[in-house]
């Protein structure tokens, strides 16, 4: 059986459906086991559920959630059909809801934005399609539920589809963006086509999930970056004296043995003598696929450097421009310092200025703020202590991203998308 | 663009990448790692991941087992004859240890397991070795605590596992950063389904131990689950032993992993059988998650693997 992956966001409160809606996907789609369904029903039970399954407790998996009825944190959720195989992450609605929004996006191909059908288009849809934006998600898909609310009025679908156009052309970055009338509690449109809507012949949500095309399908259109992660030297007779091999995952494009190749930062050049597997060597690899490169030449190469045609080389540079969405309490401010991590670089970094300030529910960018503060997206200008290899976010996912990290506590506080050098 | 330029990296290909990734990341990010290796499926699973990661050259980390000293004989014999094939270190500590030293109190009576206080023997054991990442064969789609756990999850130096409080995990840019004391569990099958792990069994041609296929075995029956007997097993009154065909989903301690009723005795009827099934692993065959609805969330905080 080989089936692709595709990896999809929601996000939502509990009021909008959302968990509803992946509870249905997984239900309809026989994925939910029967024990699973046992602790659903007698958790609905406890709950005071009028005998309905309460789809939703099938997404809550921390005992403060299921107390409090609320999502604390992204969960992560799998399942199959004959043609693809999904990973969804589920991101909470209404705590930390940016930070949650942001990490689910940063890994998603695809973008489920949900509206309630009575409700119109809230700040929270806005937000999550401007995130699904920004994160450089090429698709998404605009969920408008409550449609049996509504009495499947195909006048208030039109409506919303029309709001929702008004806002969206002001998202850069999105290629496509469909439209779907459902009932979630129901079933409608979400596997199984609905009755009740014969006016829409659109596809159904699951069906356009196995559709979809996204850019992953595509990895050769982008030009080739190769990090390197690890470098195989087996010391002693084992594997041989000579064997060097550099480790790593393809961010994007595809390399073939023979290629005359660059090693960045430095700009050495030498070409691709083979490319290991422990399967064996391959004539050709493509992004995502790990392997090992051996060289021509012998190059010390290490750890964060990134190998690339030459002709297709991404930028060097230390400083950066980049939009940052901001994750904890402590603000951050001009003269700030950080750790950074992109690619398998590390660099220490200098915040030198905070240009502006996304207002996340106008899309409107507000100049010279004093600091971002937790959930705050602003676009930053930074120095680091070594030069980094990148591209911009918006070519180059994988290579236009980094993390901030704080010196004294270690943890995660901020997520960088790079603009351009500056 | 034509059908024919799609690349066909299928997503056990996709899945097996980022594992790699993942396993390299460690390697170069901390000091001293370790394999957590029980000769179950999953960590199987790892010991290939870890090959194709590292091969040529040996792996950058040892492997270690927590033996409760209640784990069925032919997956000791199992997990000796692997490590004797990679050719790679292997640490065992003993539950029997920890007892006999009294930092673990056995329990009592019937019921008793020695699934709690493995917990006890692995946080030892990872500060007597200094070990900062431990890998783990644990994935998301087990059980609902897990379904919120990071790829590289961070342990304070109790450590505990603070599940509101974890480092958001974004594009595959991983924090490794930790002080002395604290260290992290890395689980490379995150994003694997049970079923992905015995197609990819299938597909590696990785050998398993007996137990995962259906044999006779004297058993009996306790809450619903049919537990292997053993000599010295205590039974409760009306408890039985009898012979039944028998395979394993998870391979756990005896005395809380239980056997299902199957004929399944290839991988090829494994993978059917596990495709169509309608009851999670743990669900079936762990009485350890059936404590609580938040049994596992509870254990995971406390340290367990």
């Amino acid at each position: 059986m080989t089936l692709d992956l595709l990896r999809f966001t929601t996000a939502g409160s509990v009021d909008d459906g959302k968990s509803t809606l992946i509870g249905r996907l997984l239900y309809d789609s026989k994925q939910v086991f029967e024990d699973q369904l046992e602790h659903v029903a007698q958790a609905s039970e406890r709950r005071g559920g009028e005998g309905a399954l309460d789809l939703a407790l099938l997404t809550d998996g921390l005992r403060a959630e299921r107390e409090q009825g609320i999502t604390i944190d992204v969960a992560y959720r799998y399942f199959a059909t004959a043609r693809r195989r999904f990973i969804i992450a589920d991101c909470p609605g209404h705590r930390q809801y940016t930070r949650n929004m942001v990490t689910g996006a940063s890994t998603a191909d695809v973008s489920v934005v949900l509206i309630d059908a009575r409700r119109g288009v809230l700040e929270q849809s806005r937000r999550h399609a401007f995130i699904s934006a920004l994160l450089g998600i090429p698709e998404m898909v605009v969920a408008i539920n409550k449609m049996d609310l509504v009495d499947y009025s195909q006048e208030r679908f039109e409506e919303l589809v029309e709001e929702f156009e008004g806002f969206a052309h002001r998202l850069n970055g999105v290629k496509q963006i469909s439209y779907i009338p459902m009932s979630a509690l129901d079933g409608d449109n979400v596997v199984e086509r609905s009755q009740r809507m014969p006016w829409y012949d659109g596809l159904v949500l699951l069906e356009h999930l196995e559709q979809v095309e996204v850019a992953y399908d595509h990895p050769n259109e982008k030009p080739a970056r190769f990090p390197v992660q690890w470098v195989i030297r087996p010391s002693g007779a084992a594997g041989g004296e000579d064997y060097r091999g550099y480790a790593g995952q393809l961010a994007s494009g595809g390399l073939r043995r023979g290629d005359e190749v660059a090693v960045l930062p430095g700009g050495a050049r030498t070409r691709i003598a083979a490319i290991d597997t422990y399967d064996g060597e391959l004539e050709e690899a493509m992004a995502p696929m790990s392997f090992a490169l051996r060289l021509e030449d012998e190059l010390d190469i290490s750890r964060g450097e990134l190998i690339c045609h030459p002709d297709e080389a991404p930028s060097v540079g230390r400083a950066l421009e980049a939009d940052v969405c901001w994750m904890t309490d402590e603000p951050l401010r001009t003269g700030s310092r950080y750790l950074l991590k992109q690619t398998s670089r590390n660099a220490t970094t200098v915040i030198d200025a905070i240009e502006d300030l996304v207002n996340v529910h106008t899309l409107e960018r507000a100049p010279a703020p004093q600091e971002l503060t937790l959930n705050d997206i602003g676009r930053v200008h930074l120095r680091t202590s070594v030069p980094l290899v990148f591209d911009p976010y918006a070519s180059n996912r994988r290579t236009g991203s980094f993390i901030l990290i704080d010196e004294a506590s270690n943890r995660t506080v901020g997520a960088g998308m790079i603009a351009a050098a500056a | 663009m034509s059908v024919a330029a799609r690349p066909q990296l299928s997503h056990l290909r996709a899945l097996e990448s980022e594992a790699i990734h993942v396993m390299r990341e460690v390697a170069a990010e901390f000091e001293r790692p370790v394999l957590l290796f029980s000769g179950g499926k999953d960590s199987i699973v790892l010991l290939r991941l870890a090959e194709k990661a590292f091969r040529p050259a040996p792996f950058p980390f040892p492997l270690m087992h927590v033996d409760t000293g209640h784990n069925f004989p032919e997956v000791i014999e199992y997990r000796d004859r692997r490590v004797a094939e990679l050719g790679e270190r292997l640490i065992v500590a003993n539950v029997q240890d920890s007892i006999d030293s009294g930092r673990a109190v056995e329990e009592t009576g019937p019921r008793a397991s020695r699934n709690r206080l493995q917990t006890v023997t692995l946080l030892d054991a990872i500060a007597e070795h200094g070990f900062d990442a431990a890998f783990g064969g644990a994935r998301r789609d087990e059980e609902r605590a897990r379904a919120k756990e990071r790829i590289m999850s961070f342990r304070d130096d109790f450590g505990q596992w603070d599940p509101k409080n974890q480092r958001p995990e974004l594009w595959n840019l991983y924090n490794g950063r930790i002080h002395k004391g604290e260290h992290a569990r890395v689980f490379p099958l995150s994003n694997w389904t049970e079923l992905d792990v015995w197609e990819y069994i299938d597909q590696e041609c990785l050998e398993v131990p007996h137990i995962y296929f259906a044999h006779e075995r004297k058993v009996f029956e306790r809450d619903g689950m049919l537990y292997a007997w053993r000599e010295g097993t205590e039974l409760i009154e009306g408890e039985e032993i009898f012979e039944e065909t028998v395979r394993y989903r998870t391979v756990g301690d005896m005395s809380c992993t239980g056997g299902v009723r199957s004929h399944a005795a290839t991988l090829e009827e494994v993978v059917l059988e596990i495709a169509a099934t309608r009851i999670t692993e743990r669900g079936e065959t762990r009485a350890d998650d059936r404590v609580s609805e938040a049994a596992m969330e509870d254990r995971k905080k406390a340290g367990y693997f």
